[in-house]
């Protein structure tokens, strides 16, 4: 046969390179032709999957067999036995954790089931490194319909009715944004792709960047198009090596093609596109910082107005957006923004990319309609809580969202919904946690990164977060008072009311909204100086069961400061005000009769 | 690599770059498709089923159905390879034994084209789990 007749999709992620999955590649195609089958079988690299928590991922088409945790050393077994004698490799197979059966189709994932990927839809599907994939999915086709057929005037009427929103966090509506940035009259102007994805746990862009690299190059240029400019530049951070290395090739490939460059199409349009990398700086993602930092001065947020749309790039109107949100574009563009509108809430159209992170099974990427409820998300899609234990918290929007609680689980996600309940879309990462998590912990853990990454430019921000930081960190070393509650309260408003940008802005949020939902928490962390979930290790004491110790002595040698004390075949004691708490103890005795309470 | 110059170019790579994704974007939505699976265990390859296998593939192209051709394991009707079963949309799937080129022939052109039964249906008498579910 001439052609092929049976694709192998194997995932070129980061996720699942990082597990080998560049050498399962190159064990596969050795295979195939070592059975003579190279001109039968095709291997191809994709973009991300999504299923991150199981990768690698190699998918088998046309029969849509989705293979997990693929190891190189499995490629043999796949080509004789998939390939050759059409047999599925069972054990590879995704198994449901609720039935314990293999689900052959992707399809039939839960994990896959309620997810509408309008911003994915080429990840995982086609080659990122290959632009004629690109073209065959209608790619580029968006920029030609635009230049050929379509005014500025018109195209940014329809993103406007689309009723599409930037999807890097504040969801300011994206057709505006191009008008402003339109009306600003200027020799030069500049389109400014935001690739700083710096929310701990979010992955949405360099999966995007990664898996379809050709979707943002095209809808730049129709934003160039739109606003009257003829360049641009991705603003991304150095940390995403593959993500980079992809973009070059795409940009390369487009240039060949004439896709971007002079006289694009025949139509007279000019577009090129250059890459700014970034030192890695949460900040650096909020659009003013971005552009100082593309400048060459500090990633340090400036007062707005002026707007980058009216006073951006080297002090030219500049148009910012988000690579998800410019993933979404050409699809508007091609398919209508009646198809888009349709999908979503009254105020919040289209779908979101979540990144789902922390104590949940299907740890991955994902995309589904705005207005899914939270329960949709964690519990079908995400396939629940690890080891069966109880779900307590979900953080969303990063270090500037807050703590949902079961309460909130209904809830359909959207922008207002989300700030309504005392959080925020962000870029999209969700953070879900159990039982055994710690909420004034994790109050801390979100603002020693804040403390970290404040620019230090505005004095609330700066000074304000690091007081914050030393409350909770106070509490948890159990020498918290009640006053410090409304300190925390009182001080998180304060920054959060008087700081410069969107940082400081949002920064108490993770403080406020584990008050507001987990009060008796601090309570007991301030009162009793108990730590219920058994995370502060300031607040747990060790102590050894009358019942289960045996007194074989071992925790007592093995303790070294002598806090332990007891008879030979008596049960021992552990003396808390002698304890370190370096739990030596604990690691030493069989009998599991130390524990932590 | 030669430049685009015009959106009607454009069209044309896409048409001509479709070909090499159609597999993958048939495999998305089987169930609207006819779907052909061929027995291509040891026995079923020495009866012939890779040549009626890369018939069918061909030939459904050809005459421009829309279709997935897989392979599978044997099916268990050894005495009557090659074996083929095929689904068509919102049917039940039909067992064929016996399956060479000219059959495969008159089955697309029968079965396929007009859903009219030919000659050499094996009944399926079993239960697989799948169905008891």
């Amino acid at each position: 046969m001439s052609k092929y007749s049976m694709h192998l999709l194997v995932c070129g992620g980061t996720g699942c390179k990082s597990s080998e999955s560049d050498i399962l590649l190159e064990r596969l195609k050795k295979e195939l032709s070592k059975q003579g089958l190279e001109d039968t079988v095709q291997v191809i690299m994709t973009g991300c999957f999504g299923f991150c928590e199981k990768g690698p991922i190699v998918k088998v088409m046309p029969d849509n067999t989705f293979y997990t945790q693929v190891q190189p050393d499995d490629a043999e077994e796949i080509v004789e036995e998939h390939v050759i004698k059409g047999r599925r490799v069972e054990r590879l197979l995704y198994q449901d954790p609720a039935s314990k059966g293999h689900v052959e189709d992707s399809k039939k994932m839960g994990f896959y089931k309620k997810q509408l990927r309008i911003a994915l839809r080429n990840c995982g599907f086609i080659n990122p490194e290959s632009i004629d994939e690109y073209i065959a999915r209608d790619g580029y086709m968006a920029l030609g319909k635009v230049l050929s057929e379509m005014k500025p005037e018109e195209v940014i009427s329809m993103m406007k009715k689309s009723g599409l929103r930037g999807r890097g966090g504040a969801g300011f509506p994206v057709g505006l944004k191009w008008e402003f940035a339109r009306n600003n009259k200027s020799d030069k102007k500049y389109v400014v792709c935001n690739a700083d994805e710096g929310d701990p746990g979010a992955f949405m862009d360099r999966s995007i960047l990664e898996g379809d690299p050709h979707s943002v190059l095209e809808a730049m240029a129709v934003i160039g198009y739109c606003i009257g400019s003829d360049e641009g530049y991705i603003y991304i951070r150095a940390e995403y090596p593959l993500a980079i290395q992809r973009l070059k090739i795409a940009i390369k490939q487009a240039e060949e093609y004439g896709l971007l460059g002079n006289d694009i199409l025949g139509t007279g349009f000019n577009f090129k596109i250059g890459l700014k990398y970034g030192a890695g700086a949460f900040v650096c993602g909020e659009e003013t910082a971005l552009i100082h930092s593309m400048e060459g001065s500090r990633g340090e947020p400036t007062l707005k107005p002026p707007f980058p749309a009216e006073s951006g790039y080297l002090g030219k109107p500049t148009n910012v957006n988000n690579v998800e949100t410019l993933a979404n574009v050409p699809a508007i563009i091609m398919k209508g923004s009646k198809w888009f509108s349709s999908i979503g809430t009254e105020k919040s159209k289209g779908t979101k990319v979540f990144a789902l992170a922390g104590k949940i099974n299907n740890v991955g990427l994902i995309e589904v309609p705005m207005g899914t409820t939270l329960r949709e998300v964690i519990f079908e899609i995400g396939g629940g809580i690890k080891d069966g234990k109880k779900f307590k918290a979900v953080q969303t929007g990063g270090p500037s969202g807050g703590c949902l609680t079961e309460k909130h689980l209904d809830t359909p996600i959207d922008y207002e919904n989300l700030i309504a309940n005392g959080s925020m879309m962000g870029s999209g990462g969700m953070i879900v946690m159990d039982e055994d998590d710690c909420m004034v912990s994790i109050a801390r853990f979100y603002l020693d990164f804040t403390v970290e990454e404040s620019c230090g430019k505005c004095a609330p921000c700066r000074i304000g977060n690091k007081r914050l930081y030393e409350l909770l960190d106070r509490i948890c070393q159990g020498k918290g008072e009640l006053e410090d509650l409304d300190r925390l309260r009182n001080l998180g408003e304060v920054i959060k009311d008087t700081s410069l940008c969107g940082l400081g802005q949002s920064s108490p949020n993770p403080v406020l909204s584990t008050l507001d939902n987990f009060m008796d928490e601090y309570r007991s962390h301030v009162v009793d100086k108990k730590c219920t979930s058994g995370v502060c290790k300031d607040l747990l004491e060790y102590f050894i069961l009358e019942e289960q110790c045996v007194g074989c002595t071992a925790c007592a040698r093995a303790c070294p400061v002598g806090a332990i004390s007891g008879e030979r075949k008596e049960p021992h004691v552990v003396n808390p005000a002698i304890c370190i708490k370096c739990g030596a103890c604990m690691e030493k005795c069989k009998f599991d009769a130390v524990i932590l309470k | 690599m030669e430049k685009i110059k015009s959106l009607a170019d454009l069209k044309k790579i896409r048409e001509a770059q479709l070909e090499g994704i159609h597999l993958r974007k048939k495999g998305e939505d089987p169930e609207k498709l006819v779907q052909v699976k061929v027995a291509m265990a040891t026995c079923g390859i020495a009866s012939g089923a890779k040549d009626t296998m890369e018939f069918l593939a061909d030939a459904l192209e050809k005459r421009g159905i829309e279709s997935v051709v897989t392979q599978t394991g044997c099916m268990g009707y050894c005495y009557a390879e090659p074996t083929i079963e095929v689904t068509l949309p919102g049917k039940e799937p039909v067992v064929f034994g016996k399956v060479n080129v000219a059959k495969a022939d008159e089955i697309i052109e029968k079965y396929i084209k007009g859903g009219e039964l030919v000659d050499g249906i094996i009944p399926v008498n079993y239960e697989t789990i799948d169905s008891k579910e």
